[in-house]
């Protein structure tokens, strides 16, 4: 069965190509899809990949919310028609457009961050990650961001929303969170390049363990 | 005071001499207007023009200033590179500069139709205890993680050292690869009359006006009044002229393309239509401008960031439009290519003609060749006995592995986004060079970018040349076959002896290696002026270098990987303690310069070479890393910092053996079942070896028999060093 995956492109993304490439290794077929695209979005997964978004200018994702691509993954996460997930500005986007609990806020240090984290994945009950194959809990990602240190209003999250932890939080995120879904469980958000665990030359194995769970979810149903 | 004293007095004020105005009014037969002469202004600047180096740029690349880079051919891609500084700017406005320094570089490779892929930089500061030095340190660094990572390029590997001959003129010098399908590449020359020159990107402001004249002086007492040359960077608007870009030269009646670098406007359409020998004509009032109030000379010479421009058939606007359309920049059609060889601007077309003038006389620049003298400073310096040093070797080692030039440079490359695009395969900090995967091969493209200041200081020919064998000996470490060159010469004022010595040497250097190395210099850079107070740095060319790696998984970094593996000193065997001129650790240590440098041995070097790249296309060793600044114990100790391992062997005695530089040596490492492999062959090519000693637990230390150190202790100082020095030094 061929599932479908688009990734969203709005001006200022630069990670398309990365998780075209990550989700193409993972038997995906992909499409991009340009953000003033206002039609019904028919796909299994809908990709928002990481970038700075109209330059992320005023705030990661401030202007992205508005995109007519944006008001399209809406109504797709209502209809519960696929899953989404957002990975780094496409986090920042999904929060931003509400969508997704909470904020990202700028580093603790003021400044960009690039290197690899360890996180824990703390929910093995979402689509995301039920079936990961791996005894491991710990997973090595890479981080890239300078508005990565997630906040949220403790009522307005359960802790099974949260589907990732940093073992050691390098930017000051409310309790080391470093990826959650939405209640419905059909929307995921983080700020690890999961994209970028995409090919043993990176050292990571032949099929990205998160990419892998989303596609066995997809093709049981 | 009638009008030709005005001309000549706004002349002199734009910074062109009196023989250059007389040039000027010879060679056209009659006085400039006022228009005119801000043209020639910048046209004949140092930036622009080349006047002090065309001379010697000749004889390192006959067509120097053809194309917007070079490039190499990598199976059945092109890979298109080039290094440019921009150093001024950086000084005075450190985050604007390093950023637009990025964005410049990027659009030059663009301009040859090429994606761009990575980036890399080479940046110099004075002593990072200084406030101001510290200031311009933080904001460069962060100039570059702004605009960088917002484009979406990955700035891959770089080198950084301070020293205090760049107190006030740091240097930023950023080179860009891009790569292109085969027969895909982008001319800049216009390719026949009658074609429309198309203006694409951001509106033009006044500034970075006589940006160009700018970066063509000494600083001196009054910078302040400068800032207006510093130009602002958009990220956002140069990604989507990167995309536009690249989208625009899919089209058939797209015939060149040219980025508006420095003097803007005026330098890409007037040398877009003379490499094509033709003319052009200007309408003013259809370039996209800003505010209402700027002058017409300033639109010309404007160096506002993120704008292109084409030469396209005519009929195609529209479909060019439309690209633009979509990324929101700006689109306009700005003039034309025709036959007669004049360069015309007019306020609109069938207007007022502000300028008509010969185009070949306003784009060649007077060409200076001063007859150099060898100063006396390098007969001094080079007499001069090397210290004794005192203190342990213990002491010395963790000087070295404190000093931010020695030290881990993750502070910096930790702000920068090096994965982005998933091409990196080697990371900052885990090997002499990095690589990046063209993906869909088994192929990737090896690139590094070095300079030793103290090496061309001491020596401009023998330094540069060892400088262009060190890169190579980057290339090699990870397994590449060196290519080719581009080169950013960074020097004082040209107008003293001494510098121009300097230059005509260090370009000297540059042809012989280059020559033996088979790795030609395809693109590069000048940066003249590079001095404050009449005290010029040190001469510094800085080295980018491409080369091929035939096989991904062949691809080796400096990290040991084993404990007992065994671990080998390859190359020259003993340091000539008469020849360690130009250590680092002189410096750092004694503050001392001078004494006799080692040379390079082409014949042995290129041999070499030949065998590291054979042990590790046979998979006999498991890591190499080269031996440069800090000499062999800091390269050892490197290596098992950035692996988590202990070493335990015999090195050497004494302080010079240890951190003494000389050239031509590699450590290896191999696993103990195939040392007697890499003996064997040594022997057979007849190349000295020598075994160092083995790979240890780090719980063990880094154990050279005369010392034993505490492995934690050595990497707490190399990792903290420069954020240590910036908490210590708070500004």
């Amino acid at each position: 069965m061929e599932i479908k995956a688009a990734v969203l492109v709005f001006p200022g993304t630069n990670g398309e190509r990365d998780a075209y490439f990550a989700l193409q290794r993972n038997n995906f077929s992909v499409d991009y899809i340009w953000h003033d695209f206002d039609k019904s979005l028919e796909y299994d997964l809908i990709c928002l990949p990481g970038g700075a978004s109209f330059g992320d200018y005023l705030r990661p994702g401030a202007f992205a919310k508005h995109s007519e691509v944006t008001k399209s993954v809406e109504k797709y996460v209502s209809k519960n028609r696929g899953l989404v997930i957002g990975i780094g500005n496409g986090f920042q986007v999904l929060t931003e457009a509400g969508i997704l609990p909470g904020a990202l806020a700028l580093n603790e240090s003021n400044s960009f961050i690039c290197k690899y984290v360890l996180v824990e994945i703390t929910n093995f009950e979402t689509p995301f990650t039920n079936s990961i194959i791996s005894d491991e809990k710990i997973f090595k990602f890479p981080i890239a961001c300078r508005y990565g240190r997630y906040e949220v209003n403790e009522k307005d999250i359960n802790e099974n929303q949260i589907v990732l932890k940093y073992v050691q939080n390098p930017n000051g995120s409310y309790e080391n969170i470093a990826g959650i879904v939405n209640k419905d469980m059909n929307v995921f958000g983080t700020m690890l390049h999961i994209e970028r665990a995409a090919h043993p030359l990176f050292g990571y194995g032949e099929n990205n363990p998160i990419f892998e769970s989303i596609r066995r979810f997809l093709s049981r149903e | 005071m009638n009008n030709s004293m005005n001309i000549l007095q706004l002349a002199l004020n734009l910074g062109l001499s009196n023989l250059e105005y007389n040039l000027i009014v010879e060679r056209l037969g009659r006085e400039p207007n006022e228009f005119e002469i801000y043209l020639f202004s910048a046209q004949w600047s140092e930036h622009c023009g080349y006047k002090h180096s065309k001379y010697y740029l000749k004889k390192l690349n006959t067509s120097f200033e053809s194309e917007n880079a070079g490039y190499v051919e990598i199976g059945d891609k092109v890979v298109v590179f080039k290094v440019e500084s921009h150093n001024h700017p950086s000084a005075v406005e450190p985050y604007q500069g390093a950023a637009t320094g990025i964005g410049g570089i990027v659009r030059d490779i663009l301009a040859m139709g090429a994606r761009p892929l990575a980036l890399l930089n080479s940046l110099k500061f004075g002593e990072l205890t200084k406030p101001k030095v510290n200031k311009i340190f933080k904001g460069v660094v962060s100039g570059i993680s702004g605009y960088g990572n917002t484009i979406g390029i990955p700035t891959i590997a770089g080198e950084i050292s301070f020293h205090d001959t760049y107190n006030n003129n740091p240097l930023t010098n950023v080179m860009c690869i891009g790569v292109a399908d085969k027969n895909k590449l982008m001319s800049s020359r216009a390719d026949g009359p009658d074609k429309l020159m198309v203006y694409v990107g951001s509106k033009t402001g006044p500034d970075g006006v006589h940006g160009a004249s700018f970066a063509s002086k000494e600083f001196g007492k009054e910078e302040s009044i400068e800032r207006p040359s510093i130009q602002v960077g958009d990220p956002f608007a140069e990604k989507n002229l990167i995309e536009a870009s690249l989208e625009i030269m899919q089209i058939k009646a797209v015939k060149a393309c040219q980025d508006m670098g420095a003097a803007g406007i005026l330098s890409s359409t007037s040398e877009m239509a003379y490499k094509g020998n033709l003319g052009c004509e200007l309408y003013l009032d259809k370039i996209p401008i800003r505010q209402e109030d700027i002058k017409p000379w300033e639109i010309m010479l404007s160096e506002s960031q993120e704008r292109m421009l084409f030469l396209i058939e005519k009929g195609s606007e529209e479909q060019i439009k439309k690209i633009c359309d979509k990324y929101t920049i700006e689109f306009s059609v700005i003039g034309k290519t025709i036959k007669t060889p004049s360069y015309r601007v007019l306020e609109k077309e069938e207007g007022k003609v502000l300028a008509d003038l010969p185009i070949e006389i306003l784009v060649n620049a007077p060409e200076y060749y001063r007859n150099n003298t060898v100063p006396s400073s390098y007969y001094i310096n080079r007499g001069r006995k090397i210290p004794e040093v005192e203190g342990s070797i213990d002491s010395v080692l963790k000087k070295l592995l404190g000093h931010p030039t020695l030290g881990s440079k993750r502070w910096v490359y930790e702000q920068y986004d090096y994965q982005v695009g998933t091409n990196t395969l080697i990371v900052p900090g885990d090997a002499d060079s990095s690589a990046m995967w063209l993906k869909g091969t088994q192929k990737a493209i090896a690139v590094t970018i070095d300079s030793n200041e103290l090496y061309t200081y001491l020596d401009p020919y023998e330094g540069t040349k060892n400088v262009v064998y060190e890169a190579a000996r980057n290339l090699i470490s990870i397994g590449a076959k060196p290519l080719a060159i581009t080169d950013n010469l960074n020097f004082g004022n040209p107008e003293n002896n001494e510098v121009s010595w300097q230059f005509e040497r260090t370009i000297e250097g540059l042809i012989s290696a280059s020559v033996e190395l088979c790795t030609p210099v395809v693109s590069g850079n000048v940066s003249f002026y590079n001095s404050y107070n009449d005290v010029s740095i040190y001469p510094t060319p800085v080295i980018g270098m491409v080369g091929e790696i035939e096989d991904v998984d062949k691809l080796l970094n400096m990290k040991f990987k084993s404990v007992d593996d065994e671990i080998y000193l390859i190359g020259k065997q003993q340091i000539n303690v008469e020849k360690i001129g130009g250590s680092l650790f002189l410096y750092i240590i004694k503050d001392f310069i001078g004494g006799e440098m080692d040379t390079v041995n082409p014949l042995r070097e290129i041999q070499l070479n030949k065998f590291i790249l054979e042990l590790i296309d046979n998979r006999v060793v498991k890591s190499v890393h080269d031996v440069s600044k800090g000499g062999i114990l800091f390269a050892v100790v490197e290596s098992c910092i950035c692996s988590d391992f202990g070493f335990e062997g015999y090195i050497g005695s004494n302080v010079e053996e240890l951190f003494g530089e000389n050239q031509g040596m590699f450590i290896v490492s191999v696993s103990p079942t195939d040392s007697s492999k890499l003996e064997e062959l040594a022997k057979s090519k007849n190349i000295e070896f020598r075994k160092l000693g083995k790979v240890v637990r780090k719980e063990k230390g880094i154990n050279i028999g005369i010392e034993n150190f505490d492995f934690n202790v050595l990497s707490n100082i190399y990792f903290n060093c420069i954020p240590k020095i910036l908490e210590d030094h708070l500004c």
